[in-house]
């Protein structure tokens, strides 16, 4: 008998729940450090883009309006079925790093683990960060943390899965839906990140996952008047993040630069911003509030 | 115009009208709707698409003040974008469309003779219309008795349509025949004849209150029938796809099947229109996007 001819992997697209091809009809080889070829990924385009950043403002009211509970719960969720396939993601962990595929499960346990922290800290982090102002007046005043609305990630390029995880999960925690481009020579586990989040609850276009060039496709992200804010912690040139910054600018988005090191909490609250309520307290009495 | 054919001569000529071919009618749609606009023209589409506009609210909820925010938009839809062709409302709903809009060039359109269903007595349906052009409608949107069509007596449909459009007086008519309810191409193809015989000003698709709204196959039919009708006869008659056109590549795809089946004559206000809502807003965005060269989101339109 003859050996059998193994099926290759197409890596498509995560967009909107679903996994479409790139609008444009491009792909690009990609290979690893050594010079073998591993897949074709979809090469991803201005209007590729413009597609996640709909699919994520129509997926992001409902994923804030979700009980801080039901986001956890889908987090850990992530977790369990990424745990699942922990061995597969290290392999192609390896094969894009050219790490040894032990020290790439160590990378895939650490981002597994890192969803389960974030899954903690989705009904704790508004008692973090907000709370009850004293104010001199016969009002409650209380500031709580909201969702900013969609995120463009410029995922880093030499920590391709762990370091995707650590700017996209922080995100989504806080209520936020995010579009990632992925790192561009090491797209493919974020890709297959995109497979393990259709089977986890996770509601479709909250997060999007695009292979491609940043240098193509994150001017567009940057200067979209529908994304709020813009991480570009993983791009690796210093004109291009510059100017990237200056095209969020034109439309005020928050943007965190390159290099920027946050704790956890301090990413949390980077996709957040504050409402600060005042409530009149004598009017609540009067109306026979019991205060 | 008046009709000069009386019910039973139109009855008798529309039954004669050939089989529509839907395998080319689909056909012919899809390839025209792979036509790409781009920079320039799809600049000049865009604001012609605007100004073809009938920007409807048709809620129960609808409140004097929805309809007056509605009218402001449509008179100024964003910075030096065009008006749009008018404001279409319910007939309750006409004299507060009507005094927000006076001495502008968008018309007031009212919807009538018991729409949505038309299922109501012919008197009522012509008091509903005479109400609404007494309260200011330029123009009138009625609705045909399709459970009269369904089951052949297509002459009371033809009196139907000639006396709301003898209610109507100066105001133009259009006339909804509600595709998704005639459910076959040799029906619209009927409808859109017999409404064009019994006088309408204009032949529109559907209310947007069924489950199948406007379609370009089935719009394309009827730019067809337009076309022929004034062939045949000289009269020119408007077109107004109504109901789930929502962005601007949809609308670009109606306005070159206009250019292509109809050509210049219709491709003004005055002939061509979209009854939309949301339509407006996609619009706009894409005209934003022209402008300052990145794409604008739903935080920079208003909220209807």
């Amino acid at each position: 008998m003859s050996d059998r001819l193994r099926v290759k992997k197409t890596y498509k697209l995560y967009v909107g729940g679903k996994f479409p091809r790139s609008e444009s009809g491009r792909s690009y080889p990609v290979s690893s450090p050594d010079g073998t070829e591993l897949a074709n990924a979809a090469l991803a385009s201005r209007k590729d883009g413009r597609d996640a950043v709909a699919a994520a403002r129509k997926a992001q009211r409902p994923w804030a309006g979700q009980t801080a509970y039901l986001r956890g719960q889908i987090l850990y969720r992530v977790a369990e079925m990424l745990e699942g396939r922990a061995g597969q993601f290290a392999e192609e962990l390896a094969d894009a790093t050219g790490a040894e595929v032990h020290d790439a499960l160590g990378a895939v346990e650490a981002a597994i683990d890192r969803l389960v922290h974030y899954a903690g800290w989705t009904d704790k982090y508004t008692s973090v960060l907000g709370g009850a102002n004293p104010v001199a007046g016969p009002y409650f005043n209380h500031t709580t943390p909201e969702p900013l609305g969609v995120i463009a990630v410029v995922a880093p390029q030499d920590d391709p899965f762990l370091g995707l995880i650590e700017a996209v999960a922080p995100a989504i925690a806080a209520g936020n839906t995010v579009v990632v481009l992925a790192s561009e020579t090491k797209p493919l586990p974020a890709l297959s990140f995109g497979e393990v989040l259709a089977t986890s609850d996770l509601p479709g276009g909250v997060v999007n996952v695009l292979s491609g060039r940043a240098a193509e496709v994150a001017p567009h992200l940057a200067a979209h008047a529908d994304v709020n804010g813009v991480d570009l912690s993983g791009v690796a040139d210093a004109e291009l993040a510059a100017s990237l910054e200056a095209a969020a600018a034109e439309t005020l988005k928050v943007v965190r630069r390159p290099g920027k090191r946050l704790d956890s909490l301090g990413l949390l609250r980077q996709w957040t911003e504050y409402k600060t309520v005042w409530h009149p307290a004598g009017m609540a009495a009067a109306a026979g509030g019991g205060y | 115009m008046g009709s000069i054919l009386s019910g039973a001569e139109a009855a008798s000529l529309v039954r004669a009208l050939p089989g529509v071919d839907a395998v080319g009618l689909e056909a012919r749609a899809a390839g025209l709707a792979t036509r790409s606009v781009k920079a320039e023209s799809k600049a000049k589409a865009i604001d012609l698409a605007i100004s073809m506009i009938d920007l409807t609210t048709l809620e129960g909820a609808d409140t004097p003040g929805k309809v007056r925010s509605l009218a402001a938009k449509a008179l100024r839809p964003d910075g030096d974008a065009p008006s749009t062709a008018a404001v279409c409302v319910y007939p309750s709903m006409v004299p507060v469309a009507a005094e927000a809009l006076k001495g502008s060039t968008v018309k007031v359109a009212s919807v009538a003779t018991g729409f949505p269903a038309g299922q109501v007595p012919l008197d009522v349906r012509l008091a509903d219309t005479e109400a609404a052009v007494r309260a200011g409608a330029d123009e009138i949107d009625m609705v045909i008795s399709r459970g009269a069509f369904l089951a052949g007596d297509l002459e009371r449909v033809f009196h139907e349509i000639k006396a709301v459009k003898a209610a109507s007086g100066e105001a133009r008519l259009k006339v909804i025949l509600e595709t998704g309810e005639l459910v076959t191409y040799d029906d619209v193809r009927r409808a859109s004849w017999l409404a064009m015989y019994a006088g309408a000003d204009f032949i529109k698709t559907s209310t947007g209150k069924v489950g199948v709204n406007a379609t370009l196959p089935v719009t394309l039919l009827m730019m067809q029938a337009v076309r022929d009708y004034r062939a045949l006869t000289g009269v020119q008659v408007g077109v107004k796809p109504a109901g789930g056109i929502r962005n601007t590549k949809d609308a670009i795809k109606y306005l070159v099947c206009v250019n292509e089946v109809l050509g210049d004559p219709w491709l003004s206000n005055e002939w061509f229109r979209f009854g939309a809502s949301s339509l407006l807003n996609d619009l706009l965005m894409q005209r934003q996007k022209l402008k300052t060269g990145h794409y604008s989101g739903p935080d920079y339109v208003t909220v209807d």
